[in-house]
């Protein structure tokens, strides 16, 4: 589904990630993990088409095609989705009305039929209860005055909505409690289907105690300097990211 | 004030022709206006309060003051903002009885001419009319005075609630031959409620084609105890035309005043608005929206007095400016000493979609009392990236996430509009409009 190859990505004029390849099939759960600064949130951001992060070389296929070459809603239609690990509070956006919205761009490009208020409200009543989203989030403007755990959830909701082939999740445990968190992972189990392929970018293993993952892959100062199963999660946890500073350090000749 | 004497010589000679007759307090009010006007003349951005906004364009043409000119109630309809038929038709600044629809009000209220109310209520009249809108250090208000002969007079009684709103239609029809001198009009509006009454007024400018025109508006609004009012005003004006207009406003002691302005027409426009609230209690909102694309300007300037204590007040106006329009907003809040809890808040936004769009924004705070509140806050700016990203990325367009996000930002002020056809017919027209300038801005 998604086949990554040596990808580096500048920001700022910064390298951050310095070579990356993964591959990632339909029906797997890759984690990222990785220490503050390693370029893992950046991986999230630029598969999700963001205007500031600028790869320089490589390469991203996704379903066969050139992923980089498509804009951020071209990804978004063709079952491409992040959840962010910031989202953004649009002040004056009914979130239902937003969410009706994203839903309808996606079945137009499939060439569905738009769905009209009633069918909207009815869908959305199946999927709110899942993930404990009330009445009043959903009309309330978008994500705005809402607590860190709703904003995650909310994400979490619009996933569920959209049901993408690819969903990439940056960081969408940081902050939560435990119980938010439960129902975030909920959510995302309750998605898991042989079709459907997830990256999860933490910076904690306990999300990985919730949402099992296939892979493992460890990103250090921009390069995925190890990658295993989910024993490399609770291998991280227990000796920390320390040891894996000098595992990055490029050889020098 | 002073400018070539020979700029405002035709002026003055104008106004030596100003409307003659009436009671006697009328003609002299008109010669004050009159003799204020030829010792002020026109202000020039050497006033701190005209800095940004040079009215030397209306200062060097020579208007004339037009005579009624035909209009048709099938081009009014496009106009009429309300589901009843309670409206006054203001032609050229001339009371129009065959446009307008007056019946089924309430006893004892008033809603005609102005003319005819100087005749037929010639105390009450005199009593409020020039008394509100000071002239005396205001050029385009003693104009206006020196002008006053007809516009439209509204007075509500004590207790009346009126469900439905009252429109008044200022038209001006231009002028239809180009060879002959554009046109002026001073109209003016006199608005009173009474005590404990309720009442929705909407204010309607609008223009025929486009030829230059000037229209030098003076509103007079007095709140009674315990009164609501609900005000709109609709500012539809012509391409080339000039729109000056002033409202002032006084409210009562537990008065509720609440103003709304929308500003989608003319080549230059400046709006005043003067509220005091005289009486503890008196709440007062004033909430503006305005759209300028090309090279228009938009002035406008707030104030609100708090002179007694215990008094709210609510301010919200938003911008949207697309090619090298220019847009200023000054809001003053005067708190008197004895205007203790006094809480005043005004927020101020605009969004630039050129970068030749300027805007000149200055929040003026008099606070004289020590037990207050008062916050302010302005945000100038483009789209936000971060929020078209995020629409993006749920698979929402360019084009479509950066519409949503402008509709949202002039939704906040459209969704207080209290009268349902009058924001629906803001909504479609504000929108349109919109869609013009960013077709522009696309092609581009």
């Amino acid at each position: 589904m998604l086949e990554i190859k040596n990808l580096q990505v500048r920001v700022d004029d910064q390298l951050i990630l310095k070579g990356i390849d993964l591959k990632v099939n339909a029906g797997e759960v890759h984690a990222i993990m990785g220490p503050n600064g390693s370029g893992k949130s950046t991986l999230a951001r630029v598969l999700s088409g963001h205007p500031e992060y600028e790869a320089t070389t490589g390469e991203v296929l996704y379903e066969g095609r050139d992923l980089l070459d498509m804009d951020p809603d071209e990804r978004a239609r063709d079952g491409v989705f992040m959840a962010f690990q910031y989202p953004v509070e649009i002040a004056g956006v009914n979130n239902a009305y937003f969410l009706k919205a994203a839903l309808n761009a996606k079945r137009k490009h499939l060439g569905l039929e738009e769905l009209d208020a009633m069918e909207f409200m009815q869908l959305i009543k199946e999927k709110a209860k899942l993930l404990d989203i009330d009445q009043n989030m959903l009309s309330r403007a978008v994500n705005e005055g809402f607590s860190g755990g709703e904003k995650k959830r909310n994400e979490i909701f619009q996933m569920t909505l959209l049901e993408p082939k690819l969903a990439i999740l940056d960081e969408t445990d940081s902050g939560l409690d435990i119980d938010a968190l439960k129902t975030v992972a909920t959510g995302v189990n309750a998605m898991r289907t042989p079709e459907r392929a997830f990256i999860v970018v933490t910076h904690y293993q306990r999300l990985l105690d919730y949402i099992i993952p296939d892979f493992v892959h460890v990103l250090s100062q921009g390069r995925i300097v190890k990658s295993g199963g989910k024993e490399l999660a609770l291998e991280l946890e227990r000796k920390g990211y320390g040891w894996l500073e000098a595992a990055a350090e490029p050889v020098k000749a | 004030m002073t400018q070539l004497a020979d700029k405002l010589q035709p002026w003055i000679a104008a106004v030596e022709e100003r409307p003659q007759g009436g009671p006697r307090w009328l003609q002299e009010l008109r010669d004050r206006g009159a003799a204020r006007f030829s010792a002020l003349g026109f202000p020039t951005t050497r006033d701190e309060e005209w800095r940004y906004t040079s009215v030397s364009a209306i200062a060097s043409t020579e208007f004339r003051l037009a005579a009624q000119g035909r209009f048709t109630s099938a081009e009014l309809e496009g106009f009429v903002y309300t589901d009843a038929a309670t409206r006054l038709v203001i032609v050229d600044g001339h009371f129009s009885p065959e446009l307008s629809r007056t019946s089924g009000l309430p006893a004892g209220t008033r809603f005609g001419s102005l003319a005819s109310a100087v005749v037929e209520e010639g105390d009450a009249v005199a009593r409020f009319l020039g008394q509100l809108a000071e002239f005396g250090s205001r050029g385009f208000s003693a104009l206006n005075t020196a002008f006053l002969n007809d516009g439209a007079f509204v007075k509500i009684p004590d207790g009346v609630v009126l469900d439905v709103p009252l429109q008044v239609v200022f038209v001006s029809t231009g002028n239809s031959s180009s060879m002959s001198a554009p046109r002026m009009s001073h109209p003016r509006l006199l608005l009173i409620a009474g005590e404990r009454s309720q009442s929705r007024v909407i204010e309607t400018y609008v223009g025929v084609g486009d030829n230059a025109y000037f229209t030098n508006a003076v509103t007079e609004v007095v709140v009674g105890e315990n009164a609501v009012v609900d005000h709109y005003k609709v500012q539809e004006d012509g391409s080339q035309a000039f729109h000056v207009a002033s409202m002032h406003v006084h409210a009562a002691r537990s008065a509720t005043f609440s103003s709304h302005s929308f500003t989608l027409g003319a080549k230059l426009t400046r709006n005043d608005v003067f509220a005091v609230l005289d009486g503890e209690g008196a709440e007062c909102t004033l909430n503006g929206l305005y759209l300028a694309d090309g090279d228009r300007l938009v002035d406008n300037h707030t104030t609100i007095d708090h002179a007694k204590a215990h008094c709210p007040s609510h301010e919200i106006y938003k911008g949207i400016l697309g090619g090298k329009a220019r847009a200023v907003f000054n809001g003053k809040i005067i708190v008197r000493q004895d205007a203790q809890k006094t809480d005043a808040k005004q927020t101020n936004r605009a969004l630039l979609l050129t970068d030749d769009a300027v805007i000149n924004t200055k929040p003026q705070l008099e606070i004289f009392a020590d037990d207050v509140k008062c916050t302010h806050g302005a945000a100038i700016g483009q789209l936000d990236d971060d929020a078209l990203f995020y629409l993006q990325a749920r698979g929402l367009t360019f084009f479509e996430a950066r519409d949503l996000l402008i509709h949202a930002f002039a939704g906040e002020i459209l969704d207080r509009v209290q009268v349902e056809p009058l924001k629906q017919a803001l909504e479609s027209e504000l929108y349109a409009q919109l869609a013009r300038d960013l077709a522009e801005l696309d092609a581009a």
